[in-house]
C-alpha cells in the first residue's frame, strides 16, 4: 500500500479507538453512540458543526408518506425512527404534524393509491374533508382536491447535533473542530496514522485509532480518496426559502412524486419551504440561485396561495451526499437510504464510511456504523441510543426560537441590554453562550455565536447586531486588535449568501441599510483584514442554517 | 375630492432627505415659491459627515485627498455619472451655500479648502470624508497628529465600545485609552438622541464632566460618541471643552445618529422662516400631470388630505430606503411617475454574490437617467414630463456608498436641479 500525502509531524502522535470524521448530524449521532457503548472516540470536523446538509435541510422529521413510492425501504426506517426520536429526543422536536395535500391538476392516480401504499409500509395516513383542512390551515389553497394528515414533526437539526456531541462529551469523547484530514497513511491494509491540521492557526498533528469511520456526508469521497479509494458520489444541491412568519400550523407536503418545492415545514416562528434538486461537480461554492427561488416560490403558491406574496428573509442550500450511479438521469430516483461501506472490499480493513440518508434517519444510521465498528472491534456491547433518552445540554438551548426574549422578560433587568433586537438576544444570553463555549475550548466568534444562538437571524439579518454583538465581544475582552473586522467581513459574507437571492421589495431596504451603514459609514469593504479584495465566490461549502 | 384644501406653487420638492432639504433650501434662496413633502425620516440614518468623493475606481478601493482631482478622473471614466453634467464652480456653489446656511443656523462644519479629512468610525476604521461638523474637527487633527486620546463611551450605549476603538486602531493611532463611564442619573439602554436632548441642559454637563475628569490623566484629547446636543451642538460641545480643559470631539454611533437628526432640526426649523411650506410626514397619494398649474398632486390621508397644485416638480424621493424606488421579484420600479428606470433584464445582474465585492452592486447604479437639464428622460431619450426635474440618489450611474458621495451628490444636483428649473419657469 501506498504512503499518502503525508505531512510532517512533530507533535506525538494521539490514540485513540474510533477516529471519526465529520461532525453533521451522524458523525454526531454515532459519537454518542459509540460513547455510550464504552468506546473512547474523537471527532474532528472540518469546519464547524452541521457545516453541510445537517444544516441545510428542512428540518423535517419525516413520517416516512414521502417515500412510499420511490423507495418504500426508507419509508418503513423514515417510520420507525419517527416513533423512536418523539420519544427520546422530545425537546428537538415540534409534534405539529402533517399534511398531504394535493390541488386540481395533480396526479389523480397517485392520489388514489396513496393510501394503499402508505399502509403498505405501515404509515398512518388519515383522510382529511377539505373543508376541514382548510380550517385546520387556512393558508392552503382553494382548489385542493385531497387531503391526508401523517404524523410528520419539524426536528431542530442543530440541537440535535449539539446535544448528541454535548453527551459524547461529557462522557468522555473529544471534539475538534476547525480541523481538517490532510493525510492518510495507509499500511499493510490498515490506516495507521490520520494526518490533521487546525486550520485556524495551522498545526499539525497526528492520530492513531483503531478504526477510522468517515462521516464525511458530501465530503466523504475526499475523505476516502485520501486512502485511495473511490466512493461513486452525486451531489444533488437542494435550495429552500425561510418565510418571516410562520405560515402554517403543521408540515404541509404535496400530495405527488416527490419534486421540487412541495413541502412547507415549521420552524418554530417561520416555515421553511423547499427544495430543489440541482446536480452539482463539488460540494463546495454553492448559492441558492435567484432562478431556483423564483421557482420554489412558484410552485409553492399552487398549493399555498400566499407563498407568492408572503416576506422571505434567508435562503440558502445544502448538497444531497447520494452515493449512487451518476448516469441515472434524476438524482431523486437515487435512493434517500444511507450508504455504510466496510473498506475491507477495498483493502482497507480498519476504514468505514457512513454516508448519504436523511435526518430523519440519522440515529439508525449511526447505529449500523456503531454496530460494523463494534464487529470490527470484536466487541459487542448493545445499542443504547435506541433507549436512552437524549438529554438537552445548555449547548443547544439557545437555538430554540423564543426561549432567549422568554428569559429576557423573566429576568426583567433594565442594564441586559438587546444585542439581537430582532430576536431579543440579550448581554446576558451572550455572556452564557460565550462562557460555554469556553468550557468547549470553543472561540466564540461572530459566526460561531450565530450558529448557538438565533442572533442576526431576524429580519435585519445581521446588519445592526453585528456591530452591537462586536462592540460587546470588544468589551468582554474576546476580540482584541482588528478581529472585529474580521468577523465583520466573515460574518456579514455568511449572512449575504443566504440574502442576496432574496432581495426584492423590504429585504432589499434592509440589505441597503445595512450596505450604507457597513460600507458607506465604516468603510468595511475598504479595510479586507486578508489584505486582498473579497473575491466572488471566496469561501466554501453550503450556504446558509436551517434556522435561519 | 373638490371640497379638499388647495395649495398653490411654482415648485414642489418631493423629498426631505438631504437633496429634498437642499433643494427647498436653493429654492427659497432664489426667491421661488416652493413647498415641500417628504417623510422625513431618512436623516436619521445621515451620519452627518458630508462626502463629496472620496473612493474611485471602487473595485481598487483608490482613495482620493483631492477630491476634485478624484471627480475629474471619476467623470472622464464615467460620462453619465451626475457628477459630469455638474461644472467645479457649481460644485463648489452648491457645497458652500450648504454649509454657510447650516453654519447660521447653529451647526458650523469643517473643511480643508480642497482637501478631504480622515476620520474615525466605531469599528475603528478611517473614514474619507469632505466635511465633519465642527464638533467632529478636533478629532481630524487629533488623528493627523497620532495625540493621545481619551475616548469615552458608556454604560447602556449599544454599539458604541472604546475597547473596539482603541484594539482596531491599536496600529494606526497607538496612543489611544478608553474608560466607560454612567451618563449622568440614568440606568438601563440609552439612546444617542436622549443623551444629547439630556446634555443640553447645564447640570447634566457638569454632571458629565464630573464623571469623565478624574480619567483623563495626561491625555490631550477627549473623544464621546456623538452625542453633544441636538439643537444648540455648539454650546454643549465648547461648554464641555471648557470644564474639561481639553479639546473635545465626537465620534459618529451606529445610525439612528445624533449628525443627520441634527441637520433635520436645523432644516425643519429654517425653511418655513424662508417661506417654504413644508408639510413632512406625508406622503403624496397620486399625481396628475396635465392639471390646470401643470402639476395636481394628492398629498396626505384623512383629515390632512389636501391638493398641491404647482408649475414644476424636483423629485428627489430617494432611492430604496427613501421609497422613490421600488421593487418586486421582476423590476424596479418608480414609484410617484412611474419614469423608465435604467435596469438590466432580470434579478440576477441585482446584486455581486459577495456582500463586500469591491465592484459594488449593479442594483446600486439603477436609477432615473435624465439630460444635462436634470430633466428624467422617457424610453425615447426625451424628457419624459414637462417641468418635472430630479436630483440627488434616485439618479442613475452613481453608487453613492461606494464612491463616498452621498451628501455632495444630493446637495449639488439639487442645486443644479433648482437652477434649472428656474430657467424653465422663466422661460
Amino acid at each position: 500500500m501506498s504512503i499518502l500525502n503525508t505531512p510532517g509531524s512533530c507533535q506525538p502522535p494521539i490514540h485513540t479507538q474510533v477516529l471519526i470524521i465529520g461532525a453533521g448530524v451522524t458523525g454526531a449521532g454515532l459519537v454518542r453512540d459509540l460513547t455510550l457503548r464504552g468506546i473512547g472516540c474523537i471527532l474532528v470536523e472540518q469546519k464547524d458543526l452541521t457545516a453541510g446538509a445537517s444544516g441545510a435541510n428542512h428540518g423535517l422529521l419525516h413520517s416516512g408518506a414521502r417515500y412510499i413510492k420511490s423507495d418504500p425501504a426508507s419509508a418503513v426506517e423514515c417510520r420507525k425512527e419517527n416513533h423512536i426520536l418523539k420519544k427520546l429526543a422530545p425537546h428537538c422536536i415540534d409534534t405539529c404534524g402533517g399534511l398531504f395535500v394535493a390541488v386540481a391538476g395533480d396526479d389523480e392516480k397517485y392520489i388514489a393509491d396513496f393510501p394503499q401504499l402508505c399502509a403498505q409500509s405501515g404509515i398512518s395516513a388519515r383522510a382529511v374533508d377539505l373543508a376541514d383542512a382548510r380550517e385546520m390551515e387556512p393558508a392552503l389553497s382553494d382548489r385542493l382536491i385531497a387531503a391526508y394528515a401523517v404524523d410528520d414533526a419539524a426536528i431542530d437539526p442543530f440541537r440535535l447535533t449539539l446535544d448528541n456531541i454535548a453527551q459524547a462529551v461529557d462522557k468522555g469523547a473529544r471534539f475538534f473542530r476547525f480541523t481538517r484530514v490532510t493525510g492518510l497513511t495507509v499500511k499493510q491494509s490498515e490506516i495507521t496514522a490520520v494526518h490533521l491540521v487546525d486550520t485556524r492557526t495551522g498545526r499539525e498533528y497526528t492520530v492513531r485509532a483503531e478504526i477510522v469511520v468517515n462521516a464525511a456526508g458530501a465530503w466523504a469521497d475526499q475523505v476516502a480518496a485520501q486512502a485511495g479509494i473511490s466512493i461513486p458520489m452525486i451531489y444533488s444541491k437542494g435550495s429552500l426559502l425561510v418565510t418571516q412568519s410562520r405560515i402554517t400550523r403543521r408540515v404541509v407536503n404535496r400530495l405527488r412524486l416527490a419534486t421540487d418545492a412541495d413541502i412547507l415545514v415549521p420552524g418554530g416562528t417561520v416555515s421553511i419551504l423547499g427544495t430543489t434538486s440541482v446536480r452539482t461537480e463539488t460540494p463546495d461554492n454553492i448559492y441558492p440561485e435567484i432562478e431556483e427561488i423564483d421557482h420554489i416560490i412558484e410552485e409553492g403558491a399552487m398549493m399555498i396561495p400566499v407563498l407568492e406574496t408572503t416576506r422571505y428573509i434567508r435562503a440558502y442550500c445544502g448538497v444531497r451526499p447520494l452515493v449512487g450511479d451518476a448516469n441515472s438521469g434524476d438524482d431523486r430516483k437515487v435512493s434517500r437510504g444511507y450508504a455504510l461501506i466496510d473498506h475491507t472490499r477495498d483493502h482497507v480493513d480498519n476504514f468505514i464510511t457512513i454516508t448519504g440518508g436523511k435526518l430523519t434517519t440519522y440515529r439508525f444510521m449511526a447505529e449500523k456504523a456503531a454496530n460494523l465498528v463494534c464487529q470490527r472491534l470484536g466487541i459487542d456491547p448493545a445499542c443504547q441510543t435506541c433507549t436512552e433518552p437524549l438529554p438537552a445540554s445548555t449547548d443547544g438551548q439557545w437555538t430554540e426560537p423564543g426561549l432567549a426574549p422568554h428569559q429576557w422578560m423573566k429576568q426583567n433587568d433594565p442594564t441586559d441590554l438587546l444585542l439581537c433586537e430582532c430576536e431579543m438576544v440579550s448581554r446576558h444570553t451572550v455572556d452564557q453562550i460565550i462562557r460555554n463555549m469556553g468550557r468547549l475550548n470553543i472561540t466564540p466568534t461572530l459566526e460561531a455565536i450565530g450558529l448557538r444562538s438565533r442572533v442576526g437571524k431576524g429580519p435585519c439579518q445581521g446588519a445592526f447586531c453585528s456591530q452591537r454583538l462586536t462592540a460587546h465581544l470588544y468589551d468582554r475582552g474576546v476580540f482584541k486588535k482588528n478581529e472585529g473586522i474580521v468577523n465583520l467581513h466573515q460574518f456579514l459574507s455568511e449572512r449575504w449568501r443566504g440574502q442576496h437571492p432574496l432581495l426584492w421589495d423590504v429585504p432589499l431596504i434592509q440589505a441597503q441599510l445595512q450596505e450604507a451603514m457597513h460600507c458607506g459609514l465604516f468603510g468595511l469593504e475598504l479595510n479586507d483584514p486578508k489584505g486582498q479584495p473579497d473575491k466572488p465566490g471566496a469561501g466554501g461549502g453550503p450556504s446558509g442554517r436551517v434556522n435561519a | 375630492m373638490d371640497n379638499l384644501p388647495e395649495i398653490s406653487c411654482d415648485l414642489l420638492v418631493i423629498g426631505s432627505g438631504i437633496t429634498g432639504m437642499a433643494a427647498a433650501l436653493f429654492a427659497a434662496n432664489l426667491g421661488i415659491d416652493t413647498v415641500q413633502v417628504g417623510r422625513a425620516g431618512e436623516l436619521g440614518f445621515a451620519s452627518g459627515f458630508l462626502d463629496l468623493l472620496g473612493v474611485h475606481p471602487v473595485e481598487d478601493g483608490r482613495i482620493w485627498d483631492r477630491p476634485f482631482d478624484g471627480i475629474g478622473a471619476l467623470v472622464a471614466e464615467h460620462p453619465r455619472h451626475p457628477y459630469a453634467f455638474l461644472d467645479k464652480k457649481d460644485i463648489q456653489s452648491a457645497l458652500s451655500g450648504f454649509v454657510s446656511f447650516l453654519a447660521a443656523h447653529g451647526l458650523p462644519y469643517y473643511t480643508e479648502p480642497g482637501k478631504n479629512l480622515a476620520m474615525i468610525t466605531p469599528t475603528g476604521t478611517l473614514k474619507t470624508t469632505y466635511a465633519v461638523p465642527a464638533t467632529v474637527q478636533n478629532g481630524v487633527r487629533a488623528l493627523a497628529e497620532k495625540a493621545s486620546c481619551l475616548v469615552v463611551d458608556f454604560h447602556g450605549l449599544k454599539g458604541f465600545s472604546g475597547r473596539q476603538i482603541v484594539e482596531t486602531l491599536d496600529k494606526t493611532w497607538p496612543n489611544l485609552t478608553t474608560r466607560r463611564i454612567s451618563f449622568p442619573d440614568t440606568s438601563g439602554e440609552l439612546l444617542p438622541e436622549h443623551m444629547a436632548l439630556s446634555l443640553e441642559s447645564p447640570e447634566c454637563r457638569a454632571q458629565l464632566a464630573g464623571e469623565i475628569a478624574p480619567h483623563i490623566h495626561s491625555a490631550e484629547y477627549v473623544a464621546l460618541p456623538a452625542i453633544l446636543g441636538m439643537y444648540r451642538p455648539m454650546a454643549v460641545f465648547e461648554d464641555l471643552q471648557k470644564q474639561l480643559n481639553r479639546p473635545v470631539f465626537e465620534i459618529p454611533t451606529m445610525p439612528p445618529a445624533i449628525g443627520g437628526l441634527r441637520i433635520k432640526a436645523a432644516f425643519e426649523k429654517a425653511l418655513p422662516r424662508l417661506f417654504v411650506r413644508t408639510h413632512y410626514q406625508q406622503k403624496i397619494t397620486a399625481v396628475d400631470k396635465q392639471g390646470r398649474n401643470g402639476f395636481r398632486f394628492d398629498v396626505g390621508r384623512d383629515h390632512l388630505r389636501r391638493v398641491i397644485t404647482a408649475k414644476g416638480a424636483i423629485l428627489a424621493s430617494g432611492r430604496f430606503i427613501g421609497g422613490g424606488l421600488t421593487t418586486d421579484r421582476k423590476s424596479v420600479r418608480e414609484t410617484l411617475f412611474n419614469l423608465p428606470v435604467f435596469q438590466p433584464v432580470t434579478r440576477s445582474e441585482w446584486h455581486q454574490k459577495s456582500f463586500l465585492d469591491p465592484r459594488g452592486h449593479p442594483i446600486n447604479r439603477f436609477g432615473i437617467t435624465t439630460d444635462d437639464q436634470w430633466r428624467p428622460l422617457n424610453n425615447n431619450r426625451h424628457p419624459a414630463i414637462p417641468g418635472l426635474f430630479a436630483a440627488g440618489s434616485i439618479l442613475a450611474h452613481q453608487d453613492w456608498v461606494r464612491q463616498k458621495c452621498g451628501a455632495g451628490l444630493g446637495i449639488t444636483t439639487a442645486f443644479a436641479a433648482v437652477n434649472a428649473f428656474q430657467r424653465f419657469i422663466s422661460g
